[in-house]
């Protein structure tokens, strides 16, 4: 044991140096304004603090919050089934189908999001095909639907596959005590398989809304960055505005609300899996 | 089979030895270049390998903006960056800069005089200019039937959802600036609002904002013109791969910006000499002449724009190559705002985040 203990020791060193000193220096620039590379020029100010509260600013994260929970909500509605159909098809197709989810994440993320702009650009493959067949054109890049979609695009395999995981662990026994009790499909779905795989739901959501709520690049390419999302106004602040006080305040902020959602997701969790030991004991 | 197997993975290690020892003999020297975007012919990369032995690490980036913050940050060090006029003189004001031995670039002579001691740096001392160029508007001829002359016909409503917006704060800004009548320098209060004003406005028939997608998208249809730089027209004109007899570039009568980009060495360059080779190599009007055909915007080398003015005269109609005197007059050249950027940088995210 005491042996383990030690393996990880260069794992500790290592949260320190990249995980604990960035966040503390985040810390300090979001509470300082002035010279950001003479820490000993900073003055305490919350200067930066003061501006995410200008309404403008709670537009923006608000707007960030809504289309991450939009996303989240779409890729669990979309995800769910797909999850179902792959856990219950055969092991030699599944191996398959769980492939078919991953190999798109192999390809850089960027690469993919500059192939959804070329889709659906107004002139795009999307619009080409629509007007050879008759259909009118479909007016959604730049604009908050295309970035939905590529949101939605990005982020699905994150639901899939632990709701999968999950699915595909829960013990066919269980079901079939539940056909034998004369529980339908419906029943069966509602009452066992549904809250057995609560676990696998909420790793989903969460895994899926955090990088939802902080995502930039894709709201710049496929919304004209029209509506900047928080992290594109991170983005911005670190990169072409040089303004690193107002940048770490938005990082705070967004953490703080990162971290309160966890806490509600994790609870919902804990509530989750009290509730489904009752309808297998039943 | 097995032996076989073997005698392969034998020869593999010998080879890969063998290369790796003759790496030992010599430290080979990797030149870190840190460029604009689609803004090298990269065969030339190869070639300057192929002549030298340095190897070159080749990055981009998209606005003067991203890089200076990049550089500022610190951690990262490289050899020859490309800034344009201003943020050559923030470069030198903030320190940031090493002195060129001129020496080492014999081929400076071949640059342009009046190009040489301009305003942003007067003596000359930190940069050689690269290119040069202008600021306009690149549209469809097939979707824009008025003359493209002025600034106003981005703000003309008939074009709402047709037209893209520079993602650059100095080059939005500068565009709104000019049509109300002010420089592109101004750090008047009343005037930087009215653009400023202006910009949220025009917001409301912007399709969208962009950097270096503006060409490709207006090339594809997807919009009917884009505020962008004057080498994205003459990139596509040189394009042997489509026709793009379609696509217009007009600058305003209003007046432009007037920009050079420049070749400097940063502080944290570590192989000085071998920098200053490269730039020399730039600077070689053979070099010099296959760049400017395949980026497109044009050279400050003499014998370069001597050569296509015999080769191809009527580039020298375009006013995205050869800008007429009458727009030059007219037309600023950026100069560092000092503390007063943060006040057009916080405007521009103003009006981003609207």
């Amino acid at each position: 044991m005491k042996r383990m203990k030690l393996l990880a020791y260069p794992y500790s060193v290592w949260m320190a140096i990249f995980i604990v000193v960035p966040l503390f220096l985040v810390l300090l620039y979001s509470f300082t304004e002035g010279n950001i590379h003479n820490l000993t020029e900073l003055r305490f100010s919350t200067k930066g603090y003061e501006r995410v509260l200008e309404p403008l600013y709670l537009k923006v994260i608000m707007n960030s919050f809504v289309l991450a929970a939009i996303s989240t909500l779409c890729c669990l509605v979309l995800g769910y089934p797909v999850a179902m159909i792959v856990s219950k098809a055969n092991p030699k197709v599944r191996g398959m189908l769980v492939m078919f989810l991953i190999v798109p994440m192999w390809m850089n993320f960027l690469l993919r999001t500059y192939a959804w702009m070329s889709i659906l650009s107004p002139n795009g493959f999307l619009n080409r095909v629509l007007e050879l067949v008759g259909l009118p054109r479909l007016e959604i890049m730049p604009g908050k639907t295309a970035v939905l979609l590529g949101m939605i695009y990005n982020f699905l395999p994150f639901m899939i596959l632990p709701i999968y995981t999950v699915l595909s662990k829960i013990d066919k026994s269980v079901i079939e005590a539940a056909n034998d009790l004369g529980a339908n499909k419906i029943k069966t779905f509602m009452r066992v398989i549904l809250p057995l795989s609560i676990p696998g739901v909420v790793s989903g959501i969460t895994m899926v809304f955090l990088p939802a709520v902080s995502t930039f690049v894709i709201s710049g390419l496929l919304g004209g960055g029209k509506t900047p999302l928080i992290g594109d106004l991170i983005e911005q602040q670190f990169m072409w505005e040089g303004n690193w006080h107002f940048g770490s305040s938005l990082s705070i902020i967004l953490m703080v609300m990162i971290l309160i959602s966890m806490a509600i997701m994790s609870r919902l969790d804990r509530n989750g899996q009290q509730e489904d030991k009752n309808p297998v004991k039943m | 089979m097995k032996k076989i197997l073997a005698s392969v993975i034998v020869a593999a290690i010998l080879i890969s030895m063998a290369f790796s020892l003759s790496g030992c003999g010599e430290e080979q020297v990797v030149l870190n270049v840190f460029n604009w975007g689609e803004y090298i012919d990269e065969s030339l990369l190869d070639e300057f390998e192929k002549q030298t032995g340095i190897k070159i690490n080749y990055k981009t980036y998209d606005t003067n903006e991203t890089m200076l913050a990049k550089l500022e940050a610190g951690g990262s060090s490289y050899d020859v960056v490309f800034p344009s006029d201003y943020a050559v003189s923030e470069m030198i004001r903030k320190d940031m800069l090493l002195p060129l031995d001129f020496e080492n670039i014999p081929n400076y002579k071949y640059v342009d005089e009046r190009l040489k001691n301009l305003e942003y740096d007067p003596e000359n001392k930190y940069s050689v200019p690269y290119f040069w160029g202008t600021i306009g508007i690149l549209y469809n001829k097939n979707m824009v039937d008025d003359p493209v002359d002025t600034w106003d016909i981005l703000w003309n409503p008939k074009y709402a959802g047709q037209i893209l917006m520079k993602k650059d704060v100095r080059d939005a800004m500068g565009a709104s600036l000019k049509r109300l009548g002010y420089s592109m320098n101004s750090t008047n209060d009343e005037e930087l609002k009215q653009a400023q004003q202006a910009l949220l406005e025009q917001k409301k028939i912007v399709t969208g904002y962009y950097g270096d997608e503006i060409k490709d998208m207006i090339a594809n249809g997807d919009a009917a013109m884009g505020l962008t730089y004057s080498g994205d027209f003459m990139d596509l004109y040189w394009d042997e791969s489509a026709d793009f007899s379609h696509i217009g570039f007009g600058i305003p009568k209003e007046g432009t910006n007037l920009w050079f980009d420049c070749m400097v060495i940063p502080k944290s360059c570590k192989h000085k000499k071998e920098a200053e080779m490269f730039i020399n190599f730039m600077l070689d009007p053979e070099i010099s002449y296959q760049n400017s055909i395949a980026v497109g915007y044009t050279s400050p080398n003499v014998e370069a724009l001597n050569r296509i003015r015999q080769e191809m005269p009527e580039v020298f109609e375009l006013p995205a190559f050869w800008p007429d005197d009458s727009i030059l007059e007219n037309s600023d050249v950026y100069v560092d705002l000092g503390d007063y950027k943060s006040v057009y940088n916080q405007l521009w995210t103003e009006v981003l985040v609207d």
